[in-house]
This record gives C-alpha cells, structure tokens and sequence, in this order.
C-alpha cells in the first residue's frame, strides 16, 4: 500500500473512531469469553464440589451441566453481539473511510 | 539418491514402529459382518462427492480457485464448511465416548473446543481475512523476513497437519473395519485414495462441498442419534433428568458421574488443557485456511457466527449421546457389551464406538449404516481438508516463497501443490497403517498443544504488536513448536504410556501453558534485543499492514470501489 493512502486514511478522523471502538469492544467481548471459561476451569481445577451439587432438592441433574451449557450457549451469543454490531456499525464507518480516501 | 534413502528408511521405521505397536495389547478390535445399508448409503456419498469433485474441477484453473475455491463461498456455507473440519470423526466418536466413560468430564472437553472460536471471532477472523491470501504463513510473513518466516510457518503447519492425520487415518481404519467389515489396511487405502482425487482435481472448492454436505449429514445424524436416544431412554418423556437418572442408576461412577471427575487432576493441568483447546484452534492451518474462501471481513465473520452455532449444538448432541449410550448400551442385557480377553465387559467395538452402536440401539441397522456412512464421509472430508492445507504449505509457502523466492507462475504452484497432495495422501496412509493401535483421542490434544504454541503465537502478535521482528518471531515461533513437541513426548502420555520408560520427565499431560509461555517470552526478547536495521523497517512497515489490516484497503480479492 501506498505511504501516501496510509496517510490519507491515518489522518481520517473515522479511522481513528473505527479503532478505538472496535479495540475496545473487541477486547472486551474476548474479556468475558475469557473470565467466563476460566472462571468454569477454575471451578473444575479447585471446587469439584460446587458444580457436583444437585440443581435443587432431590434432583440428579448437577449445578454443572447448565454452567457448561451456560458456557456453550454464552460463546454463541457474544460471537452474535460481535457479528451484529461489527457487520453493521463498523462496516458502514470502512465504508465511508474507504469512499472518503479512495 | 540420498534423500530416496533417507525417505525409504523413514518409511521403514515407520513401518516397523508399526508392528511394534500392533503387538501392543490394546485390546482387539472385531471385524464385523459386511454391512449392506451402510455400503450402499457410502458409495451414495463417495458417488455424489465424486460428481462434485468433477464439477468443481471445471471450475478450478487459477491458483486463487486451488487454495480458496475463488474466494467466492458464502459466510453461510463458510461456517458449515468450518463446522464440518471442527467436527471430526475423533470429535464426534470421541467425546460421546468420554462421556460414555467419564460423564461430565467430556463437557470439559467440549467447552474448551468451543471458546476458542469467539476469541477467533473478535481478535482474527478479519485480520486474517484482510492480510492473507491462501495460508496463514501469508499474514505472518507480510511485513517480515519471507524465507525465514515461511519456513517455520510451512513447518507449523506441516507438523499439526501430519499429527491431526495420524489420528484421522487410524480412526478411519478402525472405524470402516468396525462397520464395513472391510480390512484396515484396504479401509486405510481407499480413504488415502479418495482424498487424493478430491483435493487434486477439485482443489478447494471440492473440499469444501465435501465439507458442507458432511457437516448437514453428521448434525442430521446426530439429531436422530441424540434425540432417538433421549426419547427411547427415558420412556417416551424426553427430560434430561430422568435420562441422567437412569444414567446414573446404571453407570459404575453412580452419582460421580454428574460432576467433574479424575480426567482433570490438578489445577495446573486443567488450565493448561484449557489454554490448549482454547487457542490451539487458532492455530490450526487447515481452518485458518477457509478464511481466505469468502470473499471479504463481513463474510468472515458471519463464518465464525454461524461455526459457533453449528459447533456448540453438536457438542451439546455428543453429551446426549454419551449419556443415552450409558443407559441403552451399558446394561450387561443389551447386547451391545462383550467379555474381552481380559473377562472384562466392555462395549463392542471399544468406547469410541458408543454413539454407532447407540444409532443401532435407536434406529436399527438403516439407522446404523446411516451412521457408519457419515462417520466414514466426515473422516474423508476432513483428511481432505487437511491435506489441502498440507499440500498448500509445501506448495505456496516453501516451493514458490521459499525455494522460488516468488518466482514461479501460478500453473507452476498448482502442479506442486497437487503432487503434494499425492505425496502427503501415500504419507496418510503410511501413518495410519503404522499407528494402527494408538489412541485416536489423544493424538488431537497433542496436535491442539502444538498449534496453540507454534502457530497461534506468532499469528497473533504479528497482528498486534507493532515491534515484533523477523528474529523474535523466529526465536518465539521455533521455541513453542520444539518445547510442546519436547513436553509431549517426555510427558506422561507419551513417554510413560506410550514409549513405557517409566516415571515421565516433564510431569504435565497438557504442556501449553508452559511452552505457549516460552513461545510468547521468545518472541518478545528476540524482538526487543533486535536493533537490526531490518527490525526498524518491519516497526515501520506495521502501519501499513494495520490500516490494511483495520479497513481490508488492498487485501486480497477486496472489491474496487
């Protein structure tokens, strides 16, 4: 790429916009997948007994089959709030980045 | 001459070790009766795959439509054809047979292999999409050193690909022997002789087809399995409770069985696994690879979206399914359990057969060849699959980058990379004859521990890091492929339980945490002790490559305005 178009683009100022909510809504969406999946390890590392419990009284079915449901389920609806807001709001900016310079 | 010997001597200690291995007791595994719904429902697909190989070959005449089917697959059937390499035949046989054994803990499992794919999702998907071109050597080689990054990124890719086809190849072999009653050396053949004729004449385009149409088949089949099963167990009611009850009545483990067990035994242990799962998809060349079939950022995505969804609901299936199978199968009555040679009783067939011999149980043998015939489609599609990305870093990465230094045209590089195929399709079937008797599922958590500290590493902080270089890349990249590699086989899986040398000398089964750490400490000394003139011009050259990178301005097939 040209030195001259990576100018153009660094200098406008939707670029910079793109950037910084992109990065920051990015990282923060991989933060919760992270805290959420090692926040279950770690249970599974140190507390056994927390997710043996049964559900509720009497019950076979244990408080870790709907926290590792929970898991699955949480990793498809955050790559859905990306997808959603991603092909949307942050295309749309590219978009106008893109007919701003070119 | 020489390298003719070397490869012949290979092939021979390949082969011995082989035999070595073969008369390891591992317990027999049974050829059965030839099956005749599952042949006909089996050459049904091999037809059909077949026709699209024919019809994809008349599309493929640039190196683009070779490596990236034309960038023309939709997000949609993307995210199927990424399921589908996901959803392996080891996956879907292996863990329903974790959870046949151990219960909860194949949910360990199957959590760790689905989180990597958001982190994909919001730090990848599009950086790749808009940096590369065919492999994922291309993204990490964009603003450094070409030979020397191509190099270890061919190597990276080669070594997962040839791990992952280890343990394909034999679950393949033991697999048709089970259900088609057919040999495993010819089972293994014919599986080698498939893949070679859809990745050579239909390039990517077949491959993915092949993909897509397994990936409806097994989650259609494993719906059936998963819900045959569900109502079958439980009477008729249909909740979960009443099967995990029955299960639990029923199982050895009794109540253990609902709560993570001793798969997982220390804590460092089961973060490193997770480390493993998690980022070891990030790292595998085979999926990076179906990246560059869409044809911009936006398709990307919606790839990984609908992958999430696909991937996390067969997960869920495969829990069903482990579960049903300890209530329908386990019982001494069912006649699905047999004395083996030590008077123990176990499954027929061993425990990864759990989710065939419950399609048996719930639908009979229409329902059994169904299985048995998908089982044996998603073994070819994914072998395909990585034999693609096998084939591309040979071809793209070392004969025309490195060997070539760029110069060689596109007709050139197809030609290799289809000799490659062939070459890594004879190789296929070598490995799977000389591992016959190895465990299909741990061969995967090895090839995750590799691509999580060999490839991931580097991919990542190429994108990110601004002053990274050609040297710590190299140190860092080099460092977490010979460490994971090194911890595996000292570790406790191979060199205790494999190799019998007694206590291991690296105490982890799962090393990632450790040699992703050396990896990633690699890449940040050897760049931050680089003053080279070279590493100021790959500080530079970053700009570029993150405007790139951040708007898909340049990337490759993007559309002109």
């Amino acid at each position: 790429m040209q030195q001259d178009l990576v100018h153009a683009i660094k200098s406008n100022p939707k670029y910079h916009e793109l950037l910084s909510k992109r990065k920051s809504f990015a990282w923060m969406l991989a933060g919760i997948m992270l805290v959420i999946y090692y926040g279950f390890i770690l249970i599974v590392a140190f507390n056994k007994e927390f997710l043996g419990q049964p559900l509720s009284a009497g019950s076979i079915t244990t408080v870790g089959i709907p926290i590792g449901l929970g898991v699955i389920i949480s990793a498809f609806v955050l790559t859905g709030i990306y997808v959603s807001r991603a092909n949307s709001e942050f295309d749309r900016l590219t978009r106008e980045i893109k007919e701003e310079v070119l | 001459m020489r390298m003719w010997q070397n490869l012949t001597a290979v092939l021979v200690l390949s082969l011995v070790a082989g035999v070595a291995l073969a008369a390891g007791d591992i317990g027999e595994v049974k050829k059965q009766a030839v099956n005749v719904p599952a042949i006909i429902m089996f050459l049904a697909f091999v037809g059909a795959t077949l026709g699209i190989t024919y019809w994809a070959a008349q599309r493929t005449k640039t190196a683009k439509d070779f490596y990236a089917a034309g960038g023309g697959i939709t997000g949609f059937q993307n995210g199927l054809a990424i399921a589908g390499d996901y959803m392996s035949a080891a996956s879907f046989l292996g863990i329903s047979g974790l959870v046949f054994i151990n219960g909860y803990d194949g949910l360990i499992y199957s959590v760790g292999w689905l989180v990597g794919w958001p982190i994909i999702m919001f730090l990848m998907a599009e950086q790749l999409r808009n940096l590369g071109k065919y492999t994922y050597a291309d993204v990490v080689s964009y603003r450094f050193q070409r030979v020397p990054m191509r190099t270890m990124a061919a190597t990276g890719s080669l070594v997962v690909v040839i791990l992952y086809l280890i343990g394909q190849m034999v679950g393949a072999g033991k697999l048709i022997q089970v259900l088609f009653g057919l040999d495993y050396t010819y089972a293994v053949i014919s599986v080698g002789v498939l893949i070679i004729l859809y990745v050579t004449f239909g390039g990517m385009l077949a491959t993915t087809w092949v993909q897509i149409i397994k990936a409806c088949l097994l989650l259609g089949g494993a719906t059936i399995i998963a819900f045959g099963a569900l109502y079958v167990a439980t009477g008729g009611s249909m909740s979960p409770e009443a099967l995990f009850r029955r299960a639990t009545e029923i199982h050895a483990k009794k109540d253990a069985l609902m709560r993570p067990g001793a798969l997982v035994t220390s804590p460092l242990e089961a973060i490193s696994l997770g480390l493993a799962l998690m980022f070891g998809t990030a790292g595998l060349p085979h999926i990076l690879m179906r990246f560059f079939t869409v044809p911009n950022a936006t398709e990307a995505r919606k790839s990984v979206f609908y992958a999430t969804g696909f991937i996390g609901y067969f997960y869920i299936l495969t829990f069903l399914i482990g579960f049903g199978a300890i209530v329908l199968l386990m019982p001494a009555d069912s006649g699905f359990m047999v004395t083996n040679a030590k008077g123990v009783l176990e499954l027929k067939g061993g425990q990864n057969m759990a989710a065939v011999n419950l399609a048996q149980a719930v639908g009979g043998n229409l329902l059994l060849g169904f299985i048995s015939a998908v089982a044996f489609a998603t073994i070819l599609a994914v072998v395909s699959g990585l034999t693609l990305a096998g084939a591309s870093a040979i071809s793209h990465d070392l004969y025309a980058n490195v060997f070539a230094h760029g110069n060689v045209n596109e007709q050139q590089e197809v030609r290799v990379s289809k000799m490659a195929t062939l070459v890594l399709g004879v190789i296929a079937i070598l490995l799977g004859i000389a591992f016959e008797q190895q465990n299909v599922a741990y061969l995967v958590g090895l090839t995750f521990s590799v691509a999580a500290s060999a490839n991931f590493p580097i991919l990542i902080v190429s994108i990110f890091w601004s002053k990274m270089t050609t040297k710590g890349a190299l140190l860092g990249g080099w460092l977490g492929l010979i460490s994971s590699t090194l911890f595996v086989i000292l570790g406790p899986t191979v060199w205790t339980d494999v190799l019998k040398l007694g206590d291991p000398i690296f105490p982890f089964k799962n090393p990632a945490l450790f040699s992703m750490t050396i990896s990633f400490l690699g890449i940040w000394i050897g760049s931050i002790m680089d003053n080279s003139e070279n590493a100021r011009q790959e500080h530079a050259a970053f700009e570029a490559q993150d405007v790139r990178c951040q708007t898909g301005i340049g990337a490759e097939g993007a559309s002109s305005h």
